[in-house]
């Protein structure tokens, strides 16, 4: 059987291909949440998402090593993320709530590297195991029902993730919860005035994006290790902010979607041709031509300057 | 009183800093300063950085485009020097010196379309790719490591007209002689109209277009110039104090640690870009003295690699809420508080307050 | 005119009589995403004229001059200067053909000093290349001297020498606005393009605007377009009134002729619209 001129075997692996890229991108999708949220909360582009990332996965692994169990530690490790959000709210968000994004964005950058530094200097440096009892190889009756083979790490991490994404979605959407956040992106002076708890709505949002964090970085840490490497990985959260725009949690979640798929797609074919690792760079120079086509991002509004 | 017309008072301070600066770099140094490691291991890394900065404070700090590849043109400046040693041995080396900054240059404009239509961190995450596809072309084009198996590849020697230069304190001089000149034309360019048009762009830019500026000329200007600071201090960088490089040494930490070093330095000031070079470079430095002094050697290096991150976070965030202007402004404050005020001052500002 | 009794100032006979038309502003409609903010205007500016635009807050007046300026792109109509369509042109382009301005909301370059901010608006009177100003090459010198001079000569005008090194950032509202008034004389262009230039001013800080304003006109020929909230400066100092409201014309003449025209009262007085 062919499908336009393809062998099957060939069409397979393609698919193959763009499976494994969207099970990945819902990964870049995750990180891209929490940078989301905490820019609705707070209008700030928080550079550190990264370094969150990298710091509760890491201190998730560091307090299982200290004995304990693996529930304990994953709520433990989130209370520690809200606490810190609280922290970054009053200590470096609020004092510079008047001043440029870039001064914002300069901040949250030094943010990055305090958290980096931190989970560093707290829990060692040496790369850790992290098990979570899923394998990295593929799914046998998948094999046997469609032929393709997928990774049964990837597809637990990809489902992991589209529930969190989608209950996250739903609840902000939803509650009364995320009518307060849709209200306090729009205008938090307003919002507040109204009597809407910002206190409240800051701490949520960043246990939220605390608990994306420590999901995206335990499915990484199970394939690759915990290390410094995260912080990189997550990096590829820009680009796909950028094409699903800052402030769009669907955008986050197609614009994950698409990244994944298009650097493996272009990995796998296009990358043998220039040597490989194209996985590296891809994903910004396709954000670049996004931005020349469409600046706002796929579902953002389109930005009239008034002068 | 008729004011001087040629010499903008408000950053005069630059160039008088950089003489004084200087005037001890090629008078009293050489007197001084008799050990290898001071040459090799400070003076010539916190020059060579210091032009990056440099670099980095042009398109950053003067043009108000946020970049982040600093590191990436560096490479392309480094490896151009080297291919250019290797295939033109002929040309002298200051020539091959310059077009490794063009080479650089080019890179510059490219990726500085972006800025065309987006700033901020929108900007900031399209020179990502600078510094990511830069790094991974050299890497996999064998043709720029000349096929070196090993994938680290040796600096040629230093041979200006004859004359080898091969001793940190030879090397040292090139080094210095370098940086002085691009300085001296990089403060003349930011007192000039050339760097009025940047900082024009930096603070209002439908303003300084509606002036007749063309934002189009004067960003991608500003990326070319900065690149091409960034390419020549990448391949001074890597031919006086690396000697043997590889694309790593030039990954997105390096690019981390430039931007660092104009923040807190100041940005908007040369001076800035070599206060902050030292403070980023000697820190760790002193880091570690204190660590093996004090403590001696009971703490790890990778923990004292590690509190050092947090400092430099914590000052980040520290001087973006106190001063955002770096050191260089809070030299300045400290300095206006001690130094007794010239009467005209005096009488500046009490008009002012009027 | 009744210019000396209101506003202390004498003007003398002036050195370039209001000529023909200069600008042509025909039948533009501009609208953001789907809210007409300009809707079929049509009017001239003659050579040498001050011509006020006044209307109620939200009239369009800011964006009409924006579109002149190239900023806003007009759905519809053309603007032509002499005789020339502008068609689809950037700021930087319309400054070239010889039209300056000024900024509603203040567009000054916060961190450069006063100096700094004039001396922008010479940029079309300075060609040298940045090889040639980083060289200092002499020919860059000579220019740099000259346009700084110029500069020193509008802030002599302007009596800002005090604050002449002093960044803008920190200067008071009142001498912003004549930093930025002296940034678009600085340009020496044909057209100035001012957007409220005197809001939020005292009635003695009014009073000097208007004086710079005439004396401009008067010894340069400087074609003025002006929004302006105060009625009685509007009167005093213009040549002619275009009215808009609601995005359209529904006046357009001399001072008293646009004072007497009923559909002006009731769009002040705030007559219901249909």
């Amino acid at each position: 059987m062919h499908i336009s001129g393809w062998p099957m075997t060939e069409f397979l692996f393609f698919i193959e291909v763009v499976v494994a890229g969207l099970l990945a991108g819902t990964m870049y999708s995750l990180v891209a949440l929490g940078f989301v949220l905490i820019y609705k909360a707070s209008s700030t582009f928080n550079f550190a998402q990264g370094a969150m990332v990298f710091f509760a996965v890491l201190s998730f692994v560091g307090f299982m090593e200290l004995g304990l169990p693996f529930v304990l530690a994953f709520f433990v490790t989130i209370l520690l993320m809200a606490l810190l959000g609280f922290a970054t709210e009053r200590l470096v968000l609020k004092p510079l709530m008047n001043q440029s994004e870039d001064t914002l964005l300069m901040a949250t950058i030094g943010l990055g590297f305090v958290l980096e530094g931190l989970a560093q200097a707290v829990w060692g440096v040496e790369v850790r195991r992290l098990d979570l009892g899923i394998g990295d190889f593929p799914i046998q009756w998948i094999i046997d029902s469609t032929g393709l083979f997928i990774s049964a790490l990837d597809l637990t991490a990809g489902l992991v993730a589209a529930v969190l994404i989608i209950g996250l979605a739903l609840i902000f959407k939803y509650t009364k919860m995320g009518l307060g956040l849709r209200a306090v992106a729009d205008d938090p002076g307003a919002a507040s005035s109204i009597g809407i708890p910002l206190g409240n709505i800051m701490l949520l949002v960043w246990t939220a994006a605390g608990i994306v964090a420590l999901v995206a970085g335990m499915m990484w840490g199970a394939r690759a290790g915990v290390q410094f490497a995260l912080v990189d990985l997550a990096l590829k959260a820009l680009p796909v902010l950028i094409i699903g725009g800052f402030s769009s949690i669907p955008g986050a979640i197609v614009g994950g979607l698409i990244i994944g798929a298009s650097e493996k797609v272009l990995e796998v074919y296009v990358g043998p041709y220039f040597g490989g690792a194209i996985e590296g760079w891809a994903p910004f120079v396709i954000a670049i031509f996004f931005l020349l086509w469409r600046p706002e991002g796929l579902f953002g509004e389109k930005i009239i300057r008034r002068v | 009183m008729k004011p001087s017309t040629v010499f903008m008072s408000y950053t005069r301070n630059d160039l008088t800093n950089f003489v004084i600066l200087m005037g001890l770099g090629f008078a009293v140094v050489p007197f001084v300063v008799q050990t290898d490691y001071w040459y090799s291991s400070i003076l010539i890394p916190w020059l060579c950085l210091s032009l990056a900065a440099v670099g980095q404070q042009i398109v950053m700090g003067y043009a108000g485009q946020l970049a982040l590849g600093a590191a990436g043109f560096m490479a392309a400046g480094a490896f151009a020097l080297f291919n250019l040693e290797l295939r033109l041995p002929f040309m002298p080396f200051p020539f091959n010196l310059m077009i490794s900054g063009l080479i650089a240059a080019f890179f510059g404009i490219i990726f500085g379309l972006p800025s065309l239509r987006v700033r901020g961190i929108y900007l900031m995450v399209a020179t990502l790719a600078a510094q990511f596809f830069i790094i991974w072309m050299i890497d996999k084009f064998g043709w720029f490591k000349n096929y070196d198996t090993s994938g680290i590849i040796t600096a040629q020697d230093i041979v200006i007209f004859g004359r080898e230069f091969t001793s940190p304190f030879e090397m040292y001089l090139v080094v210095l002689v370098t940086v002085t000149v691009l300085t001296v034309l990089a403060i003349n360019m930011t007192r000039g109209s050339t760097g009025r048009n940047w900082m024009a762009v930096r603070d209002m830019d439908i303003a300084a277009e509606s002036m007749g500026i063309s934002l189009l000329r004067t960003k991608l200007q500003a990326f070319a110039i900065s690149a091409f600071f960034c390419g020549v201090a990448g391949a001074l960088f890597a031919f006086t104090y690396l000697k043997s490089m590889e694309p790593v040494a030039f990954d997105i930490k390096l690019s981390f640690r430039i931007l660092f070093m104009v923040i807190l330095g100041g940005l908007g000031t040369i001076n800035g870009a070599f206060i902050g070079a030292a403070f980023i470079l000697l820190f760790p430095v002193v880091l570690n003295t204190l660590g093996n002094g004090v403590f001696h050697g009971m703490i790890d290096a990778t923990i004292i690699s590690s509190i050092e991150l947090v400092v430099f976070g914590v000052l980040i965030i520290v001087f973006m809420i106190y001063e955002p202007l770096g050191m260089a402004k809070l030299w300045d404050s400290i300095k206006a508080k001690l130094a007794p005020q010239s009467t005209l001052e005096q009488a500046q500002e009490k008009q002012q307050r009027l | 005119m009744n210019i000396e009794q209101n506003t202390d100032v004498v003007v003398p006979a002036r050195n370039f009589p209001v000529g023909g038309s200069i600008l042509e502003v025909k039948n533009i409609s501009l609208s953001f995403g789907g809210v007409n903010a300009i809707t079929d205007t049509s009017f001239k500016v003659l050579e040498h004229e001050i011509r006020a635009i006044i209307g109620p807050n939200g009239a369009g007046k800011s964006s009409l001059l924006n579109c002149i300026n190239g900023i806003y792109r007009p759905q519809e109509g053309t603007i032509s200067f002499r005789g020339k369509p502008l068609g689809r042109i950037s700021p930087n382009i319309v400054a070239q053909i010889g039209i300056s301005r000024t900024f509603q909301n203040l567009a000054l370059f916060k961190r450069m000093s006063v100096l700094d901010n004039i001396l922008v608006g010479r940029k079309l009177h300075m060609s040298s290349s940045f090889l040639s100003v980083a060289v200092q090459l002499p020919s860059a010198m000579r220019e740099e001297r000259k346009n700084r001079e110029k500069c020193e000569e509008i802030i002599q005008f302007l009596e800002i020498a005090h604050i002449r090194d002093t960044p803008v950032g920190k200067l008071p509202y009142g001498l912003q606005k004549k930093v930025e008034l002296g940034r678009a004389l600085a340009t020496e262009a044909e057209m100035l393009l001012l957007d409220e230039p005197m809001a939020g001013m005292n009635v003695e800080e009014k009073r000097d605007m208007c004086r710079f304003i005439l004396k401009v006109n008067d010894e340069l020929g400087t074609t003025m377009v002006l929004i302006e909230h105060d009625m009685g400066v509007v009167m005093d100092i213009s040549d002619n009134v275009v009215v808009l409201d609601y995005g359209k014309i529904i006046g357009d003449g001399p001072p008293d002729e646009v004072r007497a025209n009923q559909e002006v009262i009731d769009a002040y007085l705030g007559v219901a619209h249909d």
